[in-house]
């Protein structure tokens, strides 16, 4: 029998993860990152990740505690702080294997995984270093035209993270804010998502039923919910919150002042989530900070 | 009109690249470029679309630098989220970025620089869209320090954009959209032009000369150069301002120069 009640503590959802699984992480570079649950991930002793990520923080503060076997991104960024410091540090150290792709060819690869299929064609990465640096094998269109792809393979997670405006104990997610990007997919691409959210309330049909258009993905796909207020800190959440960009430049700072991740992860991850933002001002400072200009 | 920086003469050359361009997202990835699709859609082509940079289409270009959230005026919608569906991939876009190197093919890098792919010696942004962007719709770039750095010899050290080398051409393929249009930069306007797609100078700015650009380019240039690259004029100015309230154009070209170059030899 399935169980409706999917709340979880974040424990519990780490928990439910082992060394050495592929595990995508929702949001966009600094945006809508499931932040407070990659801070449970970087207190536990989980290791040998693959990470499939438009990355930002998460995806630095994963490589800076040696988490990550293998990242599969198209760039890695912090937008006002274009390059991630902790991310060229692994890379520049040969730390952790890659598969680099387009943008596109990324989120056609988790529609791939969506929809059960190796692979699906693409016109995406012809004519660069991308088919040959991943290995990307190239497929003949069976009709008349002929036209030789490269078959971008299905990018199957075991596990995705996503954090949301609202859930309710079911998985009814509401996410909001002018851009989801490709959260949906991650969790259609997944055997199990697990989901953050700013609120949990009992039944949705309760409390915003006229908002029901904001449930970007379905409850079927979600295995897990849990409530973190703020837990996209220090990446933006709107309309709740804006990015925390001081936080982004001390973290950047950071990399290379001492450079070293072990002194700086009681600030950067805390002992709890309570310890944590604590350190940037509690609840109330993440809740006031500014929407980001573009 | 003596005070026209040479920001402002690359943005006026920039927002050319966009004449004409019909109905299509026109992307500025930085701040001459932005500006320069913003004087475009303002003056010579109101078709463009254009977004707020974040995921809204607005008919009024939307200014660089601080201004209130609310500023924005939104008329219609294209977030990430359906940015492949709805501009790359159906090629409704032309894009003007500034990578990290072009070489004579106009392949680009974004990505890394030295070591290798396992280790490279200098990890940039990764590639982002630029495969999808250069296999599916126009190109045109900016750079404000041309040097033999970022126009290198030989070809770019990793292939992040497809540009017209035939050795990279997996046959079969269909690259009939492959479209690099016009390359700006603080000495000169170039095209695509020469045979085979080979690069030519078709402008130089007010003071510089042929030579001048040969020796700062890795790679050989055609010399086609039809005339000075023209200053904006006052409308431009004015438009440009307002677009750029802050002045952070003023922080893209070093030391913010002129656009009308001091004669050699006097005092600086």
């Amino acid at each position: 029998m399935t169980m409706l009640d999917k709340r979880m503590t974040p424990a519990d959802i780490v928990g439910r993860l082992s060394d050495g699984m592929t595990l995508g992480i929702g949001g966009w570079g600094p945006r809508r990152k499931p932040m407070a649950l990659v801070r449970e991930i970087l207190r536990s002793d989980l290791k040998d990740l693959t990470v499939v990520a438009y990355g930002g923080a998460d995806v630095g503060m994963l490589c800076a505690a040696g988490k990550v076997k293998k990242l599969v991104f198209a760039f890695v960024s912090l937008d006002a702080i274009p390059l991630e410091p902790w991310f060229r540090k692994a890379r520049e150290a040969g730390q952790i294997e890659v598969l680099e792709l387009d943008e596109g060819m990324f989120q056609w690869g988790l529609k791939a995984a969506a929809f059960g299929l190796p692979f699906l064609p693409t016109r995406v990465g012809q004519g660069t270093d991308l088919a040959e640096l991943g290995g990307l094998k190239t497929v003949q269109s069976p009709y008349d035209d002929g036209e030789t792809l490269i078959a971008m393979p299905a990018l199957k997670l075991d596990a995705a993270l996503l954090h949301v405006n609202r859930s309710d104990w079911r998985g009814n997610i509401q996410a909001f804010g002018p851009d989801v990007y490709y959260d949906e997919w991650f969790a259609r691409a997944a055997a199990k998502t697990y989901v953050s959210c700013e609120e949990l309330v009992d039944r949705m049909e309760d409390h915003y039923p006229e908002q029901a258009q904001a449930n970007i993905v379905e409850r079927a796909f979600i295995s897990g919910v849990t409530e973190i207020t703020g837990g996209a800190h220090p990446s933006s959440m709107p309309p709740a919150y804006g990015w925390d960009m001081k936080a982004f430049k001390a973290y950047a700072d950071a990399a290379k002042d001492p450079g070293d991740w072990a002194a700086v992860r009681d600030r950067f991850v805390g002992a709890s989530e309570e310890d944590y933002l604590a350190g940037f001002g509690g609840k109330e400072a993440v809740a006031a900070l500014p929407l980001p200009i573009f | 009109m003596t005070d026209v920086s040479l920001a402002e003469l690359c943005i006026f050359a920039c927002s050319q690249a966009f004449r004409n361009n019909g109905e299509i997202i026109a992307t500025g990835v930085g701040p001459v470029p932005r500006v320069a699709a913003g004087l475009a859609k303002l003056t010579h082509t109101p078709e463009l679309m254009m977004t707020d940079g974040e995921a809204y289409l607005v008919e009024q270009p939307v200014p660089l630098g601080p201004r209130r959230y609310e500023d924005r005026k939104p008329a219609g919608y294209l977030p990430f989220s359906r940015f492949f569906d709805a501009a790359v991939w159906t090629g409704r876009r032309h894009a003007m970025v500034t990578p990290t190197q072009i070489d004579r093919f106009g392949q680009i890098n974004l990505s890394q620089l030295g070591g290798t792919h396992r280790q490279p010696k200098t990890q940039m942004l990764g590639v982002r869209g630029f495969p999808g962007n250069t296999i599916y719709h126009p190109n045109s770039f900016f750079f404000p320090s041309h040097t033999p750095r970022v126009f290198v010899a030989g070809e770019v050290d990793m292939v992040s954009g497809v540009g017209y080398n035939p050795a990279k051409r997996v046959p079969g393929g269909n690259y009939s959209a492959v479209d690099l249009r016009t390359i700006v930069t603080n000495l000169c306007v170039m095209d695509f032009g020469g045979p085979d797609h080979a690069i030519r100078v078709v402008s130089l700015h007010p003071g510089v000369r042929f030579a001048e650009v040969q020796e700062a380019t890795g790679f050989e240039l055609i010399d086609a150069v039809a005339g000075e690259t023209p200053l904006p004029d006052a409308e431009a100015l004015t438009i440009i301002a307002r677009l750029d309230p802050h002045n952070i154009r003023a922080s893209v070209i070093k030391d913010n120069p002129p656009a009308q170059r001091q004669a050699e030899g006097s005092a600086a």
